[in-house]
């Protein structure tokens, strides 16, 4: 049996936001499959009662002193955007005419 | 003067400081090299001509007002397209960084610049690091130069196809599951994986930040050492970067490469010698372990049953923390945008921008990612990897209380074909078998090349406690006085 199909791929896509094709979704859909059932081997581990691991170096709550140091200036930040207007990244809408109106 | 681009750094280093010759020679040589041989191997993704001849200049102009030089001062080194570069271009071997000029150096590269180095251009990967060929590049794969029609291994392909090429003495890479190590095994170079938090990630981009290490690449052992004491060490700028000193790599190199390493206990990794490694490599191993017994070292079997489950743990965990990185190529901050024709929505054009702006590799890692993240999937498969990575922890941890450090082959296999691999993304996956632990656990990994197997080279990786990165170019530099070093046929 599948572990992944087509349908649930094209679900993962689209919170991916990722705007695949229908072949790539094809392909896809059973590369997943293949990697998903290799990589489900981490079920055969006992591990109930191990803690999880999120990262090797044991360190927390990391402070710095709140000093102003030189920083980029906007132009510099903004050099490298698609768009840009007064100072700011400029975006595609993000309402739809029904909410903007 | 003999060929410059086939000295080491430490030998171009000498010369420039004696007056010798000069940064500019030096970077002349390299410059030309590049341009001789890189349509065939490329290593590059772009060469910064301009920039490289200033530093060299601004070397040699403060040589001759008679200031102290660093060690490494004048030599040229090649650095990953991953990591980022003031004014010159940062692509992450991806369309959707095209063109991108980050107004920003990363940490690393600031120290390189610092020290005197000359960067002479950024070198060629996997699409954000993901790959094990450097054939998921956006911008087409680099070649071996031990053999044109194979890989350089990846996804630091192209900085250790520009050492084994002879275009750069230095490189840097990055080493998230092998990309330092696998490259270097591959094309007869060193590569060193330091500790996890020993270098800096400020300014690297980010694939998966538990995981992610920047690294030095060399054709010798010292040359490594030298080149991640000038990387290496505490950066506030990064909140996990570890806050104490690099052990002295330098020193450890310089005592390896006398030949002793009698008291030093050394763990094969019993997993690791099986079935699933190549005949060729296995030899070359077995010569090497041999060679290292000779030397005075204690040889132990050791086993490490998790390690079986290191390569699904990582398939899982560094996926989950790409698709949650990568969330930041929206198409509004940088590089590409895709589709905004005043209509659509910033959700449409987001996901025009990242369908045109990735590569499938890519993209399959995110959904797994995803996937893996997703409600219902959590514990199963993000949350269950974790464990996985506790266990390999205690593995190591367990380990390192009866041997100085571990051993083992660095791959399974040598270059590949270009292309071989492709078709079926596990098989390229496998390529990494072995150096996978080692980002899990978080210790340092050094691949030394130890033989060639029908006339492509062999590596041998070290892997040491964490923070003990000293021990590990002991055993390296001991072996490579053993063993030498390894030269490609001519161009």
């Amino acid at each position: 049996m599948a572990a992944i199909s087509r349908e649930e791929v094209a679900h993962l896509a689209r919170l991916s936001r990722l705007a695949v094709t229908e072949e790539e979704l094809d392909t896809f859909a059973g590369q997943l499959d293949v990697i998903l059932q290799a990589v489900a081997q981490v079920g055969e581990v006992a591990a109930a009662d191990i803690p999880p691991t999120s990262h090797s170096v044991p360190l927390t709550n990391v402070f710095r002193e709140d000093v102003v140091t030189p920083c980029l200036t906007p132009q510099e930040a903004l050099s490298g955007a698609p768009d840009s207007e007064d100072q700011r990244f400029r975006v595609p809408r993000i309402l739809s005419e029904d909410v903007a109106s | 003067m003999s060929d410059l681009t086939r000295m080491t750094a430490t030998e171009i280093a000498a010369l420039v400081a004696g007056g010798e010759t000069s940064a500019v020679e030096v970077t002349r040589a390299h410059l030309d090299r590049i341009a001789a041989v890189d349509d065939r191997v490329h290593a590059f993704l772009h060469v910064d001509t301009d920039g490289a001849l200033d530093a060299a200049r601004a070397v040699d102009a403060r040589r001759a007002a008679g200031e102290e030089l660093g060690p490494l001062a004048g030599v040229p080194v090649a650095v990953k397209d991953v990591l980022a570069t003031r004014g010159v271009p940062t692509t992450v071997g991806s369309k959707i960084l095209e063109g991108w000029r980050p107004p920003y150096d990363a940490t690393i590269v600031q120290r390189l610049r610092d020290a005197g180095t000359v960067m002479l251009g950024k070198t060629n990967m996997d699409e954000f690091a993901m790959g094990s060929s450097t054939e998921y590049s956006a911008y087409g794969p680099t070649h071996n130069p031990w053999d044109l029609s194979r890989i350089p291994g990846g996804s630091g392909g192209g900085s250790a196809a520009a050492l084994a090429a002879y275009e750069a003495p230095l490189a840097i890479g990055s080493d998230t599951g092998g990309s330092i190590r696998q490259p270097g095994a591959v094309t007869g170079t060193v590569g060193a994986k330091p500790t996890y938090g020993g270098t800096s990630r400020y300014g690297l981009v980010a694939f998966s930040s538990s995981l992610d290490t920047p690294g030095p690449c060399a054709r010798t052992v010292l040359d490594a050492a030298l080149l991640h004491q000038v990387i290496g060490g505490h950066d506030p700028r990064d909140s996990t970067s570890i806050p104490q000193p690099v052990p002295d790599v330098v020193a450890a190199a310089k005592l390896g490469a006398t030949g002793d390493l009698t008291g030093v206990r050394l763990g094969i990794v019993s997993e690791f010698v099986g079935e699933g490694t190549e005949p060729g490599v296995m030899t070359a191993f077995r010569e090497s372990v041999d060679a290292l017994a000779k030397l005075g070292a204690e040889i132990v079997e050791v086993s490490c049953p998790t390690f079986a489950y290191a390569l699904p743990a990582y398939y899982l965990i560094a996926p989950s923390e790409c698709s949650s990185n990568l969330a930041r190529f929206d198409g509004v901050r940088f590089g590409l945008r895709v589709g905004d024709d005043g209509n659509r929505s910033l959700e449409e054009v987001m996901s025009l921008t990242r369908e045109a702006g990735f590569g499938p590799e890519v993209k399959r890692r995110i959904m797994l990612g995803t996937y893996a993240l997703s409600s219902g999937y959590y514990d199963a498969y993000y949350g269950q990897a974790q464990k996985v990575r506790t266990l390999i922890t205690r593995d190591f941890t367990a380990a390192f209380e009866r041997v100085d450090a571990l051993i083992s082959p660095t791959t399974p296999f040598t270059a590949f074909p270009i292309g071989a691999r492709t078709a079926d993304p596990y098989q390229m996956y496998l390529a990494d078998l072995f150096t996978i632990p080692t980002n899990l656990y978080g210790g340092p990994g050094i691949s030394v090349p130890c033989g060639l197997s029908e006339g492509l080279p062999v590596g041998l990786q070290v892997m040491a406690p964490t923070m003990a990165d000293d021990r590990m170019y002991r055993v390296a530099a001991a072996l490579e006085s053993a063993v030498g070093t390894f030269t490609p046929p001519a161009l």
